[in-house]
Parts: C-alpha cells; structure tokens; sequence
C-alpha cells in the first residue's frame, strides 16, 4: 500500500469515526438559548436544569408534556448515588451545575442545608405531603417520595422448613434464625446505612452496639451492596442464594408475585423499617430559578406521582396519586416507620460508622 | 590412531511437508574439524540445528561416542552451538556471557573467574571482560562466543557460519585462529558454511550438501582433488569445467589421461614458454601476487591464466601455457 | 558553536512544541481537578492548615487501608503476572487452534462491569455455589481472585505481544551451553522480556490499586483500600480533609512505583532484537505452560458461564427471553431506553475516547520516544513517560469532583460537558496505548527518517513515510484496548454529568439494581451483550495486529 493511499485511507477513517462519535451524531447539544434573551428568565420559558442521582427516571412522555405546558427545555443531569449527590451539591455551592437538585433523603439531608445550597421554596404540598416535611428545612427542602428499607422474608422457604418467620428486630437475634439474614453493609450501601439507623431508633444510642453484637454472634452476613444481598445471597433473588431473610424495601414483595399466582412469595416485616423521604430544592444561585419552581411542582402533580413506583420503585408522597394494582395488593408501607433526625444523623454519621465497623469487623 | 565421534545415518528433517534434510549420513572422528559446505538454502544449518537438538529428526539416528544421543533435549548432549551472529546475551558483559555455562554448572566463583580469564586469553580478548556485547565489533564478538562455547568444553562444538558475517580480511585472519584455537584445545567441531576458503583454512573433513542431500563427504584433500561433479567442482572454488575433447586436450598438455570432464582453477595454466598450449593474450591485469590473464587458447577458448609478477602481456601477443597439475581434478562422471 | 547550539534549542523547542499539547490536556483534566480537590483538605475552611492532614496519615486506620491496598495489590499483580506468562507462551509462540479467539476471551473480563462480576464470582464461591466448599467468600483470596480476574489478560496481551517477537536464537545458544529450559528462561528469556512483564505489572498493579466495586463487592465490608476508602470520606463522611490525606498518599506510592518501574524497566542493551518468529507446534516440554493456560482459560471461562447461564434462564426454563426483552424498555417501560439503544451511545463514547486515546497516545509517544540529544532532554522525555501514567493510579472519585470544582468556570467551565466523559475514559485508555506504540516507535531506525529528510522529506512527509507504516497496526491494535476500556468503564465516570442517553453499564446498574426476576435476567444478557461487543471488536483488532507490536 503506497502512502499516499494509507494517507487517505486514514483521512477515511478518521472521517468515519467522527461521524459515528457523540459529536458528529444527532446528540450534539443544541444552540442554548441565551438566558439574557429579554422576558426569558421572568417568564415561563428557557433552560431548566435539573441535577440528580442516577435512579432518576421518569417517562419520556411525562417529561414531553411538563416541557410543551411550561415552555421550559428541561436536562436532566443524573449521575453518582445519593451520597454523590450530596457531595457534589455541597461542593459546588456557590457555582451550582444547575437550577434545581432532586434525590437528597433524610439521611443526608443536614450537610447541603448546613452548606446553604438551597434556596428557599415552599410550594403547595398535596394531601398527604405535610407527614414527610424535615423539621430543619423544610421552608427549602419540598418532599417528593418515600420508600422504607425494611427486612424481607422468603416465605415459601419458611413455610417449606416449617418455621415460624421472623417479625421483629429482636427476632433476628433469635438463635432460630442463626445464618438465614443477609444485609447490605452501613459505609457502603444507602440501605444499609438505613438498617443501622433503625436499629439507633429502635435501641437508642446506648443500646444499638450490644444488638449488633448479637446479631454477628447469630452469624448475620454483611455484604457490600443491595445488590449483592438480593442477587447474591437471598433465596428468592433468582440467583444461587441461601439465606431467607434479606434487607430490602417495603415494595419489593411487588416483584416477587409469581405469574399466575395473587400472593407474593416475599413479605416485608413492617416493624423493621426505617424511612427515606426523597426531596427536591431549587438550588442557590441558579441562572433559572423559576425554572427549578416549575419543576419542582412538577413533580408534585398526580401525573408524575403516580409513575414514581414504577419508574423509580418508590412511593409518592401525595395521597391523591395512583399506585400501581400489584404495588397495593403486595407491597405494604409502615404505617410507624423508626426515625432518626437528619440533624442527629450528620452529627453522629462518623461516629456511628466507626462504631459499627469496630463491631462487625472485631 | 582416531574413533569415531559423531554419526549420522539417514538423518532427515522435514517441517510443512518440505524436506529440508534428506537421508543425510556422515562419520566425524575425535579431535577432528568437519566443515559442512553447501549453498545458502541447502539444508546444512538445519543439520547443524538437528545435531544440536533443536528441530526433531523425522527420520535416521544421531550417536556420538557410539550412543544414541537424538532422544535427549539440547542441554543434555553436551554440545556446544555457535550462531552466525554470535548470539550473545546482550544483557550480561563479555566475562559474564562466558562464564554462562560455569554459573550453570556451579562452579566456584574463583574458578570460573580465572577460568574466564583463560578463555579471553585464547581469543585474544584479555582486558574486554567487563564490556557489553554492543560495544563490540562483529570479530570481537565473535570470539567472546566462541570462548563462551569453548568454556563448556564441549564433546562437540558445533559453528554456525561462524566467520561468514564479518568483512573478508578479518575472515581469513579469524579463520587461521579459529584453526589454531580448535587445534590447541583439541577440539570436535562441526562447522557449516557456503565458503570454501573458510572450509579449507578450519576444517580437516568436509562434506558437500546440496538440496538437502549429502554429495560428497571425505578428507578435505580428497574432496579437493576429485570433485563429484561440475556443480561440486564449481562450489569448491573451481573456475571451471572443461567436458570431452577440451578436457583431453589440457589433461593431455598436463600428461595426464583424459576423463569425461576436467574442473580448472583458476590458476591451473600458467604462462611459460616451455608450456605446450598455445594461445593469444585477450586481456592482462595486474594484482598483488601475480599477473591474471585471459587467454584464448588456441581450439579450446577463452581460458583463465595466471603469469609471474613482473612479467608483461599485451592483448594480442602470443603466449605458451603450462598446465600446474595440482590444480586441475578429473571428473569421473560426466 | 553557535549553530550547535541554534540546533540544540529548535530541538528542544520543538519537544516542548509536541509536548505542549498533551500536557496541557493532562494538566486540565488531570493536575487541575485532583489539585483542586487536595487542596480542599489542605485549607479547610480557606486558611491553610496541613496539620489535618497529617494527623489523618498517623490513623491506625489508615495505616490498615494503604497496607491492605498494597498487598493485596501486589499479590494480585504477582499472580496475575505468574499466570498470565505460561498463557502468553502459550498463546503467542505455539500454534495452539483457536488462539486468537481465546486472546480475545480473555480480554472480556476487562468490560464487565464489576456489580455483574461480583454476583457471578459469589455465585460460585458463595455457600451455595460449586465452589462454597472452599469458603472464599468475602475473603482476601476472593478479592485477589476477582483482581487476577480483570488484569490477567492486561498480562498475557503485553507479554505476549513482546514474546511473539523475540529471537528465539539466544535461547537457542544457552541451551547448546547446557542450559535446561527453566535455566534458559531465567537467564535469557525473562531478562529479554523484562521491560514488558515489568510495564505489564505495573499497569496491573495501578488498576488493582486502585479498583473500585470488586473490592467493595467480593470483600464485603471487611476489607476497605484507599479507593473505597476516599470514596467513604468525600460521599459519606464528608471528611475532604481524611480524602486529600489518601489522595496525596496514594500519589505519592504511585510515583514511587513509577520511579521503580522505569529503572526496572531500563535494560543494558535496549536496541532489541525483534524477529517475525513463525508460532510452532506443541511439543512435551510445552504441555505444563499449556495446561496452565487451559487452567486459567477455565478459571475466567467459570463464572462468564455463570452469566450466560443466568441470563438464559426465564421464568419457564431455559430460553432467549432476557436477549428479546433487550430491545424493549423492559415492562412498565422501566428502562430509560432499550439496551440496544444504550449499546449505540456506548460504542459512540467509545468512538470518541479511542480517538482521543490514539491522538494523546501517538503525539506522547512520539515526544517520549525521540532520541535525545543531552540528559536533561533524556531526563525530561521519561519524566513525561511517567507523567501520563498517573491518571491510572489516581482516584476516580478524587478526580471526579476535582472535575467539579475546577472546571466550572470559563475559560474551562466543561464540567456539564458530554465530552467530559470521553475524556476521562481516554486518559484511562492512554497508558495502554502509549505502552502499545512506544516499543514500535522506539524501533524505528533514526537513519530512516533521516534519509527520508537527505531525499527532501518535510518532517511531516517523513512521518508519514516512515513512521506511519510501522505505526498503522499498533495503533489498530492499541485502539481495541481504548475501546474495550471505554465500553466497560463506569466507576471513573459515575460521578461526572452524563449524557441523557445511558451507556450500557449504567443501564446494567439501574437493571441489577432493583428486585424482579426479569431485571436481573436482563441485566446479565445485557452484560453478555456487551461482552460478546467487545469480543468481536478486539476480534477484528487482533486480524490487523502487527505481528512485532512491542512491549507495553
């Protein structure tokens, strides 16, 4: 090959190649209208920016249809967790990546407030809302979702053993169930995190250590993410799994009904919960910050409340939403769910962590 | 009063269904220096490369000192290989690269130091043994890889073209010493190479391969004297090869008895004025030894000659040509 | 004099010239954001007040986490390299059937996204899985398996490629002298490969060092390194202080180890001999290396067959309904997009990460690998060498929301940039591929282009005419890497602002990460997908593959 041709063919490929990257492709940003265009800002209308965490998904219609009502261009921005999220939202305080910010829960509610991300922002809450409203915050903070991490049982399994599930916190101490529970670890998994929490709540400050302690003597199995205890370890994770008793959501018996059959294989133990309430803020400093109200009360509607669970497996905070038939027939909320102040939590995360580390690695 | 060392018999390699060695049998007594010589292509550095273990026989038997030797690996046989290009471990220095197989031995540090030191001495290498291979001339590495073969005091020391890559002057010289070196150390080698100067300066035997085929095997004056045939007579350096009334003629001039064909070198005809060829100068050109010419001999051609220094032919003065008998071979068959 | 002296400086000039370009890429993308984020710790509340940091360097806790980080590491690239080496005999020098396809398996592992990975390895060495028995789960060993199981094939690949070309004649010499075999590959062949086992395990042991999710997912909570731990802090914790600590410690071990790794790596004699050595057939001497490379074969094969078995079972049995869901958003159209949408954004990203890489990598390779002419401009070339190897032994999430809060105002304000990703993704990319194209680079006779230059060549001509063909299939070869790397890589970019349309990882993440059968039937078809991708793609790479491609 002379070259000349190899020079050529280069040329060809490179030609090739940036026609297929995101670049050359349809993904190319369009022309950002100017936030100085007269009325663009005052008005309904512009970019909206909304950043959040990567469980974020709501159907393309809905989104469709909140752009052609208000007139915004809504972009989302998801990436990272819940502690990311938190993260990122506090380090870029005084320079936002954006107008408004949804998916910071309870448990890391304190810092971005502490670090005066949002601004505030009080919207209409629709019937049922009011229960979930942070006591710090709230003029800021407007709740969206809510979902509680809760211990599941595989049912089928206990009834094949023949044994009497468990029900409760202390249950799980029960030498009866020694080597059945698996759960995600505290550092590392946003559940697990909220398992730690609601063994404070349940046994206070002073009580929590000695129960976990109990609870490694009972050979529970701490693994690194939900994934890992679902798929890994749990008897109904459709993996090779082994342990029956699993921390998980209050909606997951939803996803374990067998086609066919009208009852769920799993079950939630309702006294084991510990709530998380996801809330939206407009952020500080925003270029759009009517934009971030739209949104925000956009979430709010029925339309999108209604979606959340099967969208982001979670459940609307208005009571007026629809939740899907399987969600109401298997999956069951807590009616009086263990808390922990988002206050006392940022005061004592480190050193509950460290704690907790020094007892289950002991 | 000699034994035989190596012997081959039928020895055949082949690789993708091509014969690159084929039935090849051959004798080398102890203490002598076999030189293998044929074209590039022909099959002799895959002989060599057989007899050191390193490409398996399809056919015949390897023995040394009478005992089969073509089932053992290339480190059992007690044979030493020496590449074209020397092959040196370009990591390790001179002193270090020959005393590769005394480390591998366990010999003691001091031994093998002064041992080293002995080995360099006979290449004429003292004073290089903390020097890396690439710092060396292509002679200077040579000997450090002819040293690092001699070290192991090999039963067999095998020489790939062992001088073909450097420039010819230094060629001869290292050649005279390789001679004396294997001599001294009282060595077995088998050498392989496409020139014949190199052959007759190191070698006592020498056997000629030509497509993989052994053509003539014998003691290098034997071979010499009575090429196979005229492709033989020309690769041994010959000139070359005169058939049917010409050779005749000048075995006649040499009062000799005619055969079929005549190989000549080129210093066969010499002129003399007592010679009974006679002939016209077609060109004369002077060199440092003597006067080279081209002669149309009269019946014959356009002949090679040779004249003393200092004596002076024209183109086109007539000259008388003596035949030097111990420079032109019979050839028996056609 | 003074001519020698202009030379000297247009020389130099035109280093920093090409240089310029590189490093000012790796200085925005790179030294700017993980500087950023540093010094955050350093001036906590804007006043500097490096006692902090210091006084997290003296935690017993800390002093647990970097030594867990480095042995475990170590281990990892000392057995990765233990077995990778028969296989890279194997696979490269013998003319084994199927060769190529197995090199190509072999790189699959590098794609995987480790969530998946995890739930196949503790498939198999969970309580209940085929090897339980051996109770591995939630161990070191099981940590160091999964590392051995991502990088080995880093191993077999760079050796390998180095192998393939080596004159086997020296070999040769030693064994007339008496060597045995192992003596042959102590003292000649692995001295002669040095350089690239050496760049191999060095690449090896910055990936392991620095992983992410397998550590976190086959460890459990037990075992914490640097990487998870600087995750802790900066996301949970919020002790930026603690982060910048590790941050700076785990720069500092890297640069060490660089140092090392160039003096390792620096031979007597560089002018390497490379011949086109014809693969042979295998003879009894060659079965152990052989059998070793089926065992590993077997060993990554295992738990790849978990996820192809997992994802062919559907509620009724065996079947192909997970692949046929892919091009659906799943029910209740809980997927943003088909998973075969998100493999066309995937191999886009990838697209232009390999350009990216290519372009860095040749310019870097080129700078690093011209001959110099004084010690300083020596000293200079391999300091850059080393330079665009950090970003591979530094932490994503350092350099993830040292992106934030560096580059967010103008004249760099890309932090909501799609090209962000691509971006971070060639960096990563970049060290294999300057390992690739430097051994060939370094090659080439000087006196070429200089007689391209006597016959009236530009410099540029001269590249092309004498650079450019020995540099084609390195570069082919060096792009299946980037694109192989691209197509797996989630962790370094979970934290940077994605495109709307999700890759592939990202969508196996949001599929494994929610209960239903189906969800995660799909999620290990999805990876199978993307395995199969990636197998094809190296496939085709390694059909134009230099038969001399150098050492990394």
């Amino acid at each position: 090959m002379t070259t000349r041709l190899r020079a050529r063919m280069f040329a060809a490929t490179a030609l090739l190649v940036t026609g297929c990257s995101t670049m050359g492709g349809e993904t190319a940003e369009a022309p950002e209208p100017s936030p100085s265009t007269p009325g663009a800002a005052e008005e309904a209308g512009g970019e909206v920016v909304l950043v959040t965490h990567e469980s974020f998904h709501l159907p393309e219609k809905l989104v469709k249809a909140f752009e052609s009502e208000s007139g915004y261009d809504l972009t989302t921005r998801a990436a990272g967790d819940a502690g990311t999220l938190a993260a990122k939202l506090s380090l870029t305080a005084d320079n936002p990546t954006g107008d408004v910010a949804f998916g910071i829960d309870n448990t890391f509610a304190s810092r971005p407030l502490d670090e005066d991300v949002f601004d505030a922002f009080s919207p209409t809450l629709p019937e049922g809302a009011e229960d979930h409203v942070l006591e710090e915050g709230a003029d800021r903070l407007t709740p969206i979702d809510t979902g509680s991490v809760c211990v599941n049982i595989d049912r089928t399994w206990f009834e094949e053993e023949g044994l009497e599930p468990p029900r409760t916190l202390d249950d799980l101490v029960d030498p009866a169930y020694k080597g059945l529970f698996v759960t995600p670890g505290a550092p590392t998994s946003s559940p697990g995190m909220a398992f730690l929490l609601a063994t404070v709540a349940e046994y206070g400050e002073d009580g929590w250590h000695d129960y976990w302690a109990d609870l490694i003597a009972n050979d529970v199995k701490i693994v690194d993410g939900w994934e890992d205890a679902y798929y890994g370890d749990f008897t109904q994770g459709g993996g090779k799994g082994t342990r029956p008793i699993v921390l998980s959501y209050d909606s997951s018996p939803a996803f374990t009904v067998p086609e066919g059959a009208d009852e769920s294989t799993t079950e939630a133990l309702l006294d084991t919960c510990f709530r998380q309430v996801e809330y939206a803020g407009v952020l500080a400093g925003a270029d759009n910050p009517v934009g971030g109200q739209a949104v925000i009360e956009w979430l709010l509607t029925d339309e999108v409340q209604s979606a959340l669970p099967t969208s982001m497996y979670v459940f609307p905070v208005s009571a007026t939403a629809t939740i899907p038939d399987d969600w109401a027939k298997h999956a069951e909320q807590p009616t009086e769910p263990l808390e922990v102040s988002p206050e006392d939590i940022a005061a004592h995360r480190e050193e509950w962590l460290t704690e907790w580390q020094d007892i289950t690695t002991r | 009063m000699t034994t035989t060392a190596l012997s081959l018999s039928d020895v055949t390699v082949a690789y993708d269904g091509v014969t690159a060695v084929d039935r090849v049998s051959l004798e080398l007594p102890h203490g002598e220096v076999l030189a293998v010589l044929g074209p590039s292509g022909c099959g002799k550095s895959t002989l060599l490369r057989a007899v050191a273990g390193l490409e398996p026989l399809t056919e015949g038997r390897i023995r040394f000192a009478g005992e089969d030797v073509d089932h053992l690996p290339t480190h059992k046989r007690g044979f030493a290989l020496m590449f074209q290009d020397g092959q040196l471990f370009a990591h390790l220095s001179v002193a270090r690269n020959v005393g590769y197989a005394l480390r591998l031995r366990r010999l003691g540090r001091a031994e093998t130091a002064s041992r080293v030191a002995e080995l360099l001495e006979l290449v004429g290498l003292t004073g290089y043994a903390d020097r890396l291979p690439a710092t060396l001339s292509g002679g200077e590495r040579q000997r450090v890889a002819l040293a690092r073969a001699l070290a192991v005091e090999p039963r067999l020391l095998l020489l790939d073209e062992p001088l073909s890559a450097l420039d010819a002057t230094l060629r001869e010289r290292l050649a005279v010493d390789l001679r004396g070196i294997l001599r001294a150390a009282g060595t077995t080698a088998l050498m392989v190479t496409h020139d014949h100067d190199e052959a007759f300066t190191v070698a006592d035997r020498l056997a000629v391969m030509r497509r993989g085929r052994l053509v003539q095997s014998g003691p290098i004056a034997d071979v010499w004297a009575a090429p196979a045939d005229e492709e033989t007579a020309l690769f041994l350096g010959y000139a070359r090869v005169l058939t049917g009334a010409d050779a005749a003629r000048v075995l006649a001039a040499a009062g000799q008895p005619a055969t079929a064909s005549l190989a000549v070198r080129r210093s066969a005809l010499v002129a003399d004025e007592a010679g009974c060829l006679p002939g016209t100068v077609v060109s004369a050109r002077a060199t440092p030894d003597q006067v080279r010419l081209v002669v149309d001999v009269d019946g014959i051609g356009d002949l090679d000659a040779v004249a003393p220094l200092g004596s002076h032919h024209a183109p086109g003065e007539r000259v008388s040509l003596r035949v030097d008998p111990s420079r032109v071979a019979p050839i028996p068959t056609g | 004099m003074a001519g020698h002296h202009h030379a000297l400086t247009r020389r130099l000039l035109t280093l920093a010239g090409l240089a310029v370009g590189p490093v000012l890429v790796l200085g925005v993308f790179f030294v700017l954001p993980v500087s950023g984020m540093v010094a955050l710790g350093f001036w906590p509340d804007g006043a500097f007040d490096p006692g902090g940091v210091l006084e997290v360097l003296a935690r017993p806790r800390v002093h647990r986490v970097a030594w867990f980080t480095v042995w475990s590491a170590s281990a990892a690239t000392l057995l990765s390299v233990v077995l990778g080496m028969p296989a890279a005999f194997a696979l490269h020098r013998l003319a084994i059937p199927g060769r190529r396809l197995v090199r190509a398996a072999l790189l699959v592992p590098f794609v995987l996204p480790t969530v998946v990975v995890g739930v196949a390895f503790r498939e198999l060495l969970g309580e209940s899985g085929p090897l339980g028995f051996l109770g591995l789960d939630g161990t070191p060993v099981a940590i160091i398996a999964g590392l051995v199981f991502f990088n080995v094939a880093v191993v077999v690949r760079a050796v390998g490629a180095a192998w393939e070309s080596l004159d086997p004649r020296p070999g040769e010499a030693a064994a007339a002298l008496g060597a045995t075999p192992w003596q042959v590959f102590r003292t000649v062949t692995l001295p002669a490969l040095r350089p690239a086992v050496v760049g191999a395990a060095s690449v090896v042991f910055l990936f392991c060092a620095t992983a992410f999710g397998i550590v976190l997912t086959l460890g459990g909570v037990r075992y914490a390194t640097v990487e998870t731990e600087i995750y802790l802090l900066t996301t949970t914790l919020f002790d930026l202080q603690a982060a910048a600590a590790l941050s700076v410690l785990q720069l500092l071990v890297v640069t060490v180890l660089l140092a090392l790794a160039a003096r390792l790596r620096a031979v007597p004699d560089p002018s390497a001999h490379r011949a086109v050595v014809r693969a042979r057939g295998v003879r009894v001497p060659d079965v152990p290396a052989v059998a070793a490379t089926g065992v590993l074969l077997l060993a990554v094969a295992a738990p790849i067959a978990t996820l192809v078995a997992g994802s062919l079972q559907t509620t009724e049995g065996w079947g192909l309904d997970n692949y046929r869901a892919l091009t659906t958003t799943g029910d209740d159209g809980a997927l943003l997009v088909p998973v075969t949408e998100a493999l066309v954004t995937s191999l886009r990203t990838a697209v232009d990460a390999t350009w990216m890489a290519l372009l860095f990598g040749l310019v870097v390779g080129i700078v690093v690998t011209r001959r110099s002419h004084t010690r300083t401009e020596r000293r200079v070339r391999s300091v850059l060498d080393g330079f665009f190897m950090l970003p591979l032994g530094v932490s994503a999430v350092t350099l993830g929301f040292g992106f934030l809060i560096t580059l967010d105002r103008p004249p760099v304000d890309l932090r909501d940039s799609a090209l962000l990703v691509p971006i971070a993704q060639a960096l990563v990319a970049l060290p294999l591929v300057v390992r690739t194209i430097v051994p060939v680079l370094a090659g080439i006779d000087d006196r070429q282009r200089q007689a391209a230059a006597s016959l009236g060549a530009t410099p540029w001509r001269a590249l092309l005419t004498v650079d450019l063909p020995a540099l084609w299939k390195p570069l082919v070869a060096a792009s299946g890497f980037a694109f192989a790397v691209s197509l797996g890589e989630f962790g370094a970019t979970a934290f940077l602002a994605r495109d709307e349309r999700p890759t592939v990882p990202v969508v196996i993440f949001r599929l494994i990460g929610h209960p239903g059968e189906m969800n995660y039937g799909m999620a290990l078809a999805a990876s199978v997908v993307l395995a199969a991708a990636t197998a094809v793609v190296v496939l085709a790479v390694e059909r134009l593959r230099v038969p001399s491609v150098g050492a990394f």
